[in-house]
């Protein structure tokens, strides 16, 4: 068999514990832990004036609970704030358990603990907390008037702002291009919440191991190492002492990157102090009200351009609504200001946002952070180029297009991670012409024409976008052959079901020249490896890929080396193939790879007849020098850690045909194209199934999905009765085509996949409703319900 | 005071258990919690997302809609027991694998009963038919595609199943 | 989200059945097929004393279809009865309205009457009951029964005419006349949720194929199924020469539906008329022997 797999659509390792019902989450784990629930704020602004937890004293089965007055220090004091940002001049997080004042409908004020789950919920039920209400703070622009605050010392409720320039190459500022320009145009634009929602909620496990004095704690997280040091940290244990594992993840899509959530706090704390197992599974409805939400955010956009549509000044004014916390900072907004220009070469531009308090769960990263709406911005301007110009919408993108021979470019910003924003690589018009071609761009007209002749209506739209994928700062891999000849990697971050078990084991055992079925991979297990960053912003197969790569390098480096010795050949002779390490041209000599491990670690002790070969009557390493050679290490083991200057930016274009019904104003879609750009694909299988699930979170937040908050804060749709994300008979068919620029920037060539496929859909849909209806399309999501008003109020 | 327990006896993947519950307990928690059958997974708890789907009297139920003491008396199949005696998997879980039809697998186990009993019911399903099948399960990974996908081909694996004889397994 | 608890009350047959409904009074509660009751007690937003489960009372889970209709009893899930072909031979609205009710998975479980006594405006087999001019039989212990006619029965959102004590043993469907016709339309956000909009329509034809009876009941239109006459607006025309559009018009000016998140109340009100529209054009076309009505391929625009 080949032990060539990179690139290969091989099957996933992890399914068949997956499809046998043996995989291992969360609440699977933990059978005779306590259970933790939480009661949670009714309301969205209110002081806590007093709790009486009196009638909760009786229910059987009560273990435990704790307000805030009943935290110790450190594990009282407000949660960190993770991404400091010199323009985040008023970052605020929350207590793990309200203080005083409580900031949004969900935010933990008392926990309790319990036998079981139902008898959690009981004395949840029962206890009474008295609240002064306060007047809440809702919606983006009420919230930007500054009238009420959410919180009293941050003034008119701007936590951050922030303005990033780039004048044309002719030193023009923005406005000073736009009013230049043969062409103006300006416009608002508005994107509502959605959010992750993984269909495993959050959770936390904990075991305090008293004779020990140390603590493993099961979180469904997307970083493990990192929670392990808030809870090493938070609870004053040394860091040694502290393990973190994430079991399986029934998905994250950015939600669990943060940490520590209040419950990673207090769940571990609280089975320090009694002595006994305690776990908490998020329920839906905590979920909705308790974790964090995304993508609201209202724009004002002005542009100039020439008659064939060049952009030659941009100015986008974004109000960013972060909700009641800023734990994550404004990465969001500052991703959709950095990433807005996409395929795009433009004159100038100058981008403000302003991220704003609102009394509403908090906004972090969900898959996408920020792009799908820096990508409405951009391809609604594209389209409104065209339509003023009486210009083709794909000619327009064009002609604004960087081309290939323009990389390295840089767009003259900073981006996410403090760096220069410089595209690496891509080929933007060989993309656009493969979807033309796909979604019948040049014929569409006709069929429009023809559909409309018999009382149907159609409409096609793109959009194009840029992601920055990758980001630093590093991910490390350890890669250790075992005896038997097993191949056992292990990298710090986590899986939420990307694949990483397969990939990885791909990516060593091309490297390794191994068969894929001895290659083990464990991810996000910090008593395996504790140096990490954690699964976001479509970084793993980067990070992680590459360190893994560069560690199964040093291994077979020195695997040659020892083998060389064994086979009295010389290092650069020899290729190591489906396990053996041979001589080329001469396949008589070689030797294991399981016999290699056992002569990399010389030994006293023959713990079996292996071994027996490294010991130190075997004859196995010459006299003249000792056993370990300076220099080297016991074992057929390697570490290394992959680092970039910069991220990857990987790319892609999206076509969609949607009908509308003239009568109902029902919004189908009949076809959806997809051409990718993500560099060398690992395993295009896994690389396809994350486009489709991209793409269908993308319906979602086109058509579908939207967090529906009233004047009170209160959130009207925390269900999934209500918040409607779509079920097979919402998505449809989705075409893909893959285009493969290398990226010069990681040994592998690879870039990120993770968050593209949902990136442009909500431009995509937009594009084509408008096209289908010839009204403006404006804001995303869009129901029939708005549709038909849109129309109306069109006169139609 | 403690709440008054019924003694049930549910036959779960081919097995008798008996079980004391309070009349509260959920199907999925006396499944996941009491016998210890967690690949059943809940994802909602009000009856949208379908994780919880297993087969009470070869019928996809969701077990979060559903109190153990109803179920008592009755049979229940849930992911555990879809494979083989010997752990050969079913035509369908071979086909979401073959498909890449699952990826964080967490309503995978809600997926595999309910397109179980879709192919008992009909074993040559239309494309309609299929998506019709399973619109009742939410998946936020795959987008669907090669869950689609994977209906149609366990379709086909059972189908060349039953057309060898020799072969045992779960067929439609 | 957990029920709480409650006194669990699991009767072998209907006597017993009644004599613990008397029992628990205001604080008793039916479990049927739970698919509406249990979601809420999760939430708990329903937190009953008593429940009783009537899941054991196999004897009625029966439906019984014959040339005067079909009487389908408290525990025949809606599966079943859209499987029954004697019930869809007797009464096809009450199948192709229960293909729109929720998913396949749900409707294993849930029951017709269940989902009647449920009472919700949103629903399809209220709707269908009310334009049938069907019935529910109540019972008590101590023998008593009564049959409530649909145009009684549904008093409010969530809210029927079921007393305390009393429980819902069966609805009856009526048959139809001879050259009638039956549609169900709704409008759905996604496919298998409550509908924004939606219409049951029942169309009676004469001799010579002209519209005689036009009715239709309308789903999300107001507290309780709306149920409207358009045989006026009709005219006794044949199906091909009715003014559709001006019944789509008339059924849109006599609805007054709320606006919730989904929905605003025009839009409601318009999509109602257009649904109404087109059920009762297809409720028209099968009365004429055009066919079953096969659902909404193909469906002409009503401009």
């Amino acid at each position: 068999m080949t032990t060539r797999l990179f690139g290969e659509p091989v099957q996933r390792r992890e399914d068949r514990r997956l499809i046998t019902g043996q995989g291992l989450f969360l609440d699977d784990l933990g059978r005779d832990a306590l259970a933790a629930a939480f009661v949670r704020s009714p309301h969205a602004h209110a002081r806590v004036r007093d709790i009486d937890v009196s009638a909760a004293l009786d229910v059987d089965g009560l273990v435990a609970i704790y307000t805030w007055e009943d935290l110790p220090e450190r594990v009282r004091d407000p949660l960190p704030l993770l991404i400091p940002h010199p323009a985040l001049t008023h970052g605020r997080t929350a207590y793990p358990l309200a203080r005083d004042v409580v900031r949004h409908v969900g935010e933990p004020v008392v926990m309790v603990v319990a036998r079981d789950r139902y008898l959690a919920e009981d004395a949840a039920a029962l206890i009474e907390v008295d609240y002064e209400i306060l007047k809440p703070v809702v919606g983006i622009e009420e919230a930007a008037l500054g009238s009420h605050l959410v919180h009293d010392d941050v003034p008119g409720n701007v936590g951050a702002h922030l303005v990033q320039e780039v004048p044309s190459r002719a030193g023009l500022g923005a406005g000073r291009a736009i009013d230049a320009a043969p062409h103006t145009l300006a416009f608002r634009l508005d994107i509502e919440r959605s959010a992750s929602t993984p269909l495993e909620g959050r959770g936390v496990y904990a075991r305090w191991d008293a004779d020990d004095r140390s603590l493993r704690v099961y979180s469904s997280t997307q970083t493990s190492t990192s929670v392990r040091m808030a809870i090493a940290a938070k609870l004053g244990l040394p860091l040694p002492s502290v393990e973190v594992v994430a079991p399986d993840v029934g998905g994250g899509f950015g939600v669990k990157i943060v940490h520590p959530w209040p419950e990673e706090v207090l769940v571990p704390w609280a089975a320090m102090l009694l002595g006994r197992e305690v776990k908490w599974a998020e329920d839906r409805r905590e979920h909705f009200i308790s974790s964090a939400h995304e993508r609201g955010q209202v724009q004002h956009v002005r542009v100039g351009f020439d008659d064939e549509g060049h952009v030659l000044g941009l100015d986008v004014t974004i109000l960013h609504d972060h909700g009641a916390y800023t734990p994550y900072g404004i990465i969001v907004p500052i991703i959709t200001a950095t990433q807005l220009l996409g395929p795009y070469r433009i004159g100038a531009y100058r981008v403000e946002f302003s991220s704003i308090y609102t009394n509403t769960v908090q906004v972090t990263p969900y898959r996408g952070a920020g792009r799908p709406q820096a990508v409405f911005c951009m391809e609604r301007t594209m389209d409104r180029i065209a339509a003023h110009l009486g210009l083709d919408r794909a000619q327009v993108r064009a002609a604004n297009f960087i081309q290939p021979d323009e990389f390295p470019y840089d767009q003259g910003m900073v981006f996410q991670d403090g760096r220069p924003l410089i595209y690496d690589s891509g080929d933007y018009p060989e993309s656009l012409r493969m979807l033309k071609e796909m979604i019948g761009w040049d014929g569409f007209p006709a069929m429009k024409a023809e559909a409309a002749a018999r009382g149907r209506r159609l409409g096609i739209g793109l959009g194009c976008y840029v992601e920055g994928t990758g980001v630093g700062p590093y991910e490390g891999g350890h890669v250790q052959v075992t005896s038997d000849g097993r191949v056992h990697v292990s990298t710090g971050l986590t899986s939420q079901g990307q694949g990483h078990e397969t990939v990885f084991a791909q990516i060593a055992a091309t490297e390794l020249g191994v068969p894929l079925e001895k290659v083990s991979v464990v991810t996000g297990d910090t008593r395996r490896f504790g140096y990490a960053v954690g699964t976001f912003a479509s970084r793993a197969a980067v990070m992680s890929g590459n360190a893994i790569a560069l560690a199964c390098r040093k291994v077979r480096e020195k695997a040659l080396r020892i083998a060389a010795d064994a086979l009295e050949a010389d290092p650069r002779d020899l290729e190591i193939e489906d396990g053996l390490v041979r001589v080329v041209g001469n396949p008589e000599a070689s030797v294991p790879l399981a016999t290699v491990a056992v002569l990399s670690n010389p030994l006293r002790y023959a713990f079996d007849e292996e071994a027996a070969r490294a010991t130190q009557f075997s004859g196995a390493t010459p006299m003249d020098r000792p056993p370990v050679p300076e220099g080297e290490e016991p074992g057929l083991e390697g570490r290394d850690y992959y680092s970039p200057v910069r991220s990857t930016f990987a790319s892609g274009m999206h076509a969609a045909i949607v009908e509308t019904d003239p009568d109902t104003a029902e919004i189908r879609i009949l076809r959806y194209a997809v051409v990718h750009d993500c560099g060398r694909l690992i395993n295009p299988m896994i690389v396809e199934g994350q486009i489709h699930g991209g793409v269908a979170q993308g319906v979602g937040g086109a058509l579908y999905e939207r967090m529906v908050y009233d004047g009170h804060g209160q959130l009207l749709n925390a269900s999934f009765m209500d918040f409607l994300m779509p079920y097979a008979t919402e998505v449809p068919a989705i075409e893909t085509a893959h285009l493969e620029t290398p990226s010069p920037l990681n040994p592998l060539g690879i870039k990120g996949a993770g968050e593209a496929g949902v990136i442009p859909v909500s431009a995509v849909i937009a594009s084509a409703i408008e096209d289908a209806e010839g009204l403006p399309i404006d804001r995303m999501p869009i129901s029939p319900a708005e549709l038909y008003e849109l129309r109306r109020a069109a006169g139609r | 005071m403690g709440e008054a327990l019924h003694e049930i006896a549910l036959t779960v993947n081919g097995v008798v258990r008996e079980v004391r519950v309070p009349g509260r307990r959920l199907l999925s928690d006396c499944l996941r919690h009491d016998l210890g059958l967690t690949g059943t997974h809940v994802g909602c708890e009000h009856g949208v997302c379908g994780c919880c789907t297993v087969l009470l009297d070869g019928e996809p139920v969701r077990s979060c809609l559903t109190f153990a003491v109803t179920a008592g008396g009755h049979e229940i199949t849930t992911v555990e027991g879809l494979a083989g005696p010997e752990g050969e998997l079913s035509p369908v879980q071979r086909a979401f694998s073959e498909c890449h039809a699952l990826q964080c697998g967490f309503c995978t186990p809600g997926f595999l009963c309910t397109v179980t009993a879709l192919l008992r019911e009909n074993p040559a399903p239309t494309g309609e038919q299929v998506v019709e099948g399973i619109s009742g399960n939410l998946c936020r990974c795959t987008g669907y595609q090669n869950i689609v996908k994977a209906v149609h081909r366990a379709a086909e694996l059972a189908a060349e199943a039953d057309a060898t004889p020799a072969r045992t397994g779960e067929h439609a | 989200m957990k029920p709480p608890p409650f006194d669990y009350h699991a009767p072998r047959d209907l006597g017993e059945a009644l004599a613990v409904l008397a029992g628990a009074g205001a604080g008793g509660k039916v479990l049927a097929g739970g698919q509406s009751l249990i979601p809420l007690m999760n939430m708990r937003l329903a937190a009953p004393a008593h429940l009783v489960d009537i899941n054991r009372l196999t004897g009625l889970a029966t439906i019984e279809a014959d040339a005067g209709g079909v009487r389908v009893g408290a525990l025949a899930r809606h599966a079943a009865v859209e499987r029954s072909a004697d019930a869809a031979r007797a009464q096809p609205l009450l199948r192709s309205a229960l293909r729109q009710v929720a998913h396949p998975v749900i409707r294993n479980r849930g029951t017709v009457v269940g989902s009647l006594v449920h009472a919700d405006p949103a629903a399809e087999l209220p709707a269908v009951l009310a334009v049938l001019g069907g019935s529910v039989r109540l019972a008590r212990h101590g023998g008593g029964q009564r049959d409530v006619p649909a145009g009684e029965f549904f008093t409010g959102p969530l809210e029927s005419a079921l007393r305390p004590g009393e429980l819902a043993v069966s609805a009856f469907f009526p048959a139809l006349p001879p050259r009638a016709g039956t549609a169900f339309r709704e409008v759905a956000r996604r496919h298998g949720d409550y509908a924004m909009a939606g219409a049951a329509a029942v169309v009676v034809l004469d001799e010579d194929l002209r519209i005689v009876s036009a009715r239709v009941a309308c789903v999300s239109a107001g507290p309780v199924p709306v149920t409207i006459d358009v045989s006026q607006v009709c005219d006794r025309r044949p199906a091909a020469s009715a003014d559709w559009a001006a019944v789509a018009a008339a059924v849109r000016d006599r609805v007054d539906p709320e606006a919730d998140i989904h929905a605003t109340a025009d839009y409601r009100r318009h999509l109602t008329g257009v649904l109404a529209g087109r059920a009762l054009r297809a409720a028209a076309r099968e009365a004429a022997g055009d066919g079953r009505d096969a659902g909404e391929a193909g469906e002409p625009s009503d401009g």
